[in-house]
């Protein structure tokens, strides 16, 4: 209890807010919402049909789904601040059916917005400096990184520094925002990539050459959807200096080459496969050398302006594995389960990372309701600095909490149901929204979870598979990132009824691989059936019990499960 | 299809002379890329302005040698969607100096009029005229940008760190 005034002043600073917005950011997003209150009075009007609206809905992340409009809006390198959260559990409130959907990009998305109430709903999120800027369109996505950033104890330095340089210059960038198709950068300074940096158009990964100086490794034409690309290495070292020229490289590379005949090859990826990874590596750096040393060459001023805005807790001094958690453990076997699941290291002793599992059992992986996000925000205040991260497992983070106060954050985070021990176990199902709102799904997803979260509800059963993620998209498009789940799903029509192909041994790490099909696509209603096969085939098969599930498939192949899969179908 | 120049609707001086169509004597044309390649040394001789129609899938490098003798590039936009012509307007500007008149052709509406001011453009065939009406006002939507750019507009982290260098200098004061 001696250091509880530490939390309390940290509490009543400006560290409300994660990364600190001045008034050139605020200005800017106001003016972003007068843009787009003028353009949907301009579509209410009928002056603009709906053609001409929809790319300019799409640069503030504004879709048209099956229901209704939907709005996604950017949550930077998924920090966010408990007032941040509050405001995004108003708009679930206020706007919505009192819910909100974290994604797989760590940005969240509200299914039932009026197309009237957008322009109020942006205003405010503007207010706490959040916004809808580049989460769709043809332009340079709202970047990703480690949701464990600054916090992890594996990584080189906080890469979130270099991806808000990269952020704010391709803001509303004028060359780069009618790009010939989307553009998602992934920044990464870990040895363990948290950031699933190979299936990224531009992934930029920070390490240190053999002369200790820190660098890039670049790797471009990585995405999933109909035609899956692992991301290549066009330049494994770049100084930091060049960082902000050699993107600029890219892009101007990728949009005046890009293809713009048919939209399924206008990525990158196809780009970079149709020219060679070594031939567009070319273009780039001769585009590069006319101006590598110009306007863009880093300013070490600027850099330090952007990394002191991002602030860090005034933590405390503690000891690591205080005794009385210990006996804690001992003394609750559902804590203790917990504890082992889903509860980190941090870099500053005495503090753990804890995640909130947004996949209990039934429900609908990624959604979180107004009353939770409140919640949430609370115990962020209480316990964590104030401070929230979204990941792209589609679960929420505590980044910094004092590991004395664990047994009542975990009391706490149970009674609002977000404390299902299943982080990273085979229930921990990543899904795109499918059929349930999405016009482009062929198939249902959402029910597909929700199924294996019932048919797995067994912890013990879940625990004893060990790490399993579990990848479901409703279309082609991959949404939920099947070709890179260790089982991946993936729904197709056939002849008007919902089939589902299913892949082995697919990841999105610093190892990532493309999953390979078991067989022939099943019915919807064998979809969990064949999981339960492919788990029981596992557990016979691995060569010792804590062989992971996907380093067993490595090992054996895709054929013993194959066999097991349609020995009986 | 009005023009605007400098914020306003302006006449279009320029006849475009397409294809095989005679050249007209002694009032200023635009002509195809192609046209311009094969037959340059004549018609930059003539006595009056010539411009370019210069398509969105042709290297402006090409156009370097003769940039000093047009008085017109207009750039190509199919789609509003198909943003090629805003790095041709970049390299025009910045990496070979262009300084006349740089004009956007195609679909140019109301939404893209700053990203292309940004870009160095300086005129505008606009496709509705409502559009054209409130130019000045579009083109003035945001007033922060984070990227240097063909227009001199000053990026914000350079005003960032203005203000810090001002903040600083009145402390020492």
């Amino acid at each position: 209890m001696t250091t509880a005034p530490v939390v309390k002043t940290v509490l009543e600073s400006e560290c409300k807010r994660m990364y600190l917005y001045d008034d050139f950011d605020r200005t800017l997003v106001t003016e972003r919402v007068a843009e787009f209150r003028d353009q949907v009075a301009r579509r209410l009007s009928g002056e603009l049909t709906e053609d001409e609206f929809k790319p300019l809905r799409l640069m503030n992340g504004v879709y048209l789904q099956l229901h209704a409009y939907m709005l996604r809006t950017s949550i930077p390198y998924g920090t966010l601040s408990s007032e941040q959260l509050r405001m995004l559990a108003h708009v679930a409130r206020r706007y919505d059916r009192g819910y909100g959907h974290f994604t797989t990009r760590q940005n969240i998305q509200y299914h039932w917005i009026k197309l009237e109430e957008l322009p109020d709903a942006m205003a405010d999120l503007a207010s706490v400096g959040m916004h809808g800027l580049q989460t769709s369109g043809n332009c340079v996505r709202n970047l990703t990184t480690d949701q464990w950033a600054g916090v992890a104890p594996d990584e080189l330095e906080d890469p979130r520094v270099w991806a808000e340089l990269i952020r704010q210059h391709v803001t509303l960038h004028p060359e780069f925002s009618f790009l010939p198709r989307k553009f998602k950068i992934a920044v990464g300074a870990s040895a363990h990539d948290r950031a699933a940096l190979a299936i990224h158009d531009l992934a930029l990964r920070l390490h240190r050459n053999a002369s200790g100086e820190t660098g890039f490794e670049v790797m471009v034409g990585g995405g999933l959807g109909r035609t899956p690309f692992l991301a290549k290495t066009i330049k494994p070292f770049l100084a930091t200096r060049d960082v902000l020229s050699y993107v600029e490289a890219i892009l101007r590379t990728y949009n005046e080459f890009g293809r713009r005949d048919n939209i399924y090859k206008a990525r990158i990826k196809i780009l970079v496969h149709e020219l060679g990874a070594e031939a567009f590596a070319k273009e780039v750096e001769a585009e590069w050398r006319n101006f590598k040393d110009g306007a863009l060459a880093l300013d070490p001023a600027a850099l330090a302006e952007i990394a002191s805005r991002f602030t860090y807790p005034a933590y405390a001094r503690l000891d690591d594995n205080p005794p009385a958690l210990a006996q804690a453990r001992r003394a609750d076997r559902d804590f203790d389960v917990w504890m082992g699941n889903s509860v980190a290291d941090h870099k500053i002793p005495g503090y753990a990372i804890v995640t909130l599992s947004l996949k209990p059992e039934g429900g609908t992986p990624g959604d979180a309701t107004a009353e939770q996000m409140d919640a949430i925000a609370d115990l962020a205040d209480r316990y964590s600095f104030s401070e929230i991260r979204v990941g792209h497992e589609q679960n929420l983070v505590l980044p910094h909490v004092a590991q004395r106060d664990l047994p009542e954050v975990w009391r706490a985070l149970d009674a609002i149901g977000v404390a299902t021990p299943n982080v990273n176990l085979i229930t921990d199902i990543i899904s795109c929204p499918g059929l349930d709102y999405c016009s482009l799904a062929n198939t249902r997803s959402i029910t597909i979870a929700q199924e294996l979260t019932r048919r797995f509800r067994n912890l013990d059963v879940a625990r004893d598979l060990g790490r399993l993620h579990v990848n479901i998209s409703g279309c082609i498009n991959a949404c939920g990132h099947h070709h890179v789940g260790h089982i991946g799903i993936l729904g197709v029509e056939k002849n008007g009824e919902e089939f589902f192909q299913i892949t082995l041994g697919g990841k999105a790490d610093e190892d990532a691989k493309l999953g390979a099909l078991v067989g022939p696509a099943v019915p919807y209603d064998q979809v969990a059936d064949v999981v339960e096969d492919i788990a029981a085939a596992y557990v016979e098969l691995r060569a010792r019990p804590d062989e992971l599930f996907v380093d067993t498939v490595k090992r054996t192949g895709i054929e013993p499960f194959r066999e097991r899969v349609y020995a009986t179908r | 299809m009005p023009l605007v120049k400098g914020g306003n609707i302006v006449d279009d001086r320029y006849v475009r002379a397409l294809d095989d169509a005679p050249v007209p004597d002694g009032v200023p044309v635009l002509v195809p890329a192609a046209r311009l390649l094969a037959d340059a040394d004549q018609l930059v001789a003539r006595k009056a302005p010539i411009g370019v129609i210069w398509p969105n899938n042709r290297k402006v490098a090409e156009l370097a040698p003769w940039l000093d003798r047009l008085s017109v590039v207009a750039l190509v936009f199919p789609t509003f969607r198909d943003g090629r012509a805003y790095s041709q307007a970049r390299l025009l500007r910045e990496r070979y100096g262009y300084r006349g008149e740089l004009r956007a052709t195609g679909e140019v509406l109301r939404d893209q009029f700053q990203f292309l001011l940004r870009a160095g453009f300086d005129a505008f065939e606009v496709k509705k005229p409502a559009d054209a009406q409130v130019f000045k006002q579009a083109a003035a939507r945001f007033s922060v940008f984070y990227q240097p750019s063909a227009d001199g507009g000053v990026p914000v982290q350079r005003r960032r760190l203005q203000t810090a260098t001002a903040e600083r200098a009145r402390e020492a004061v």
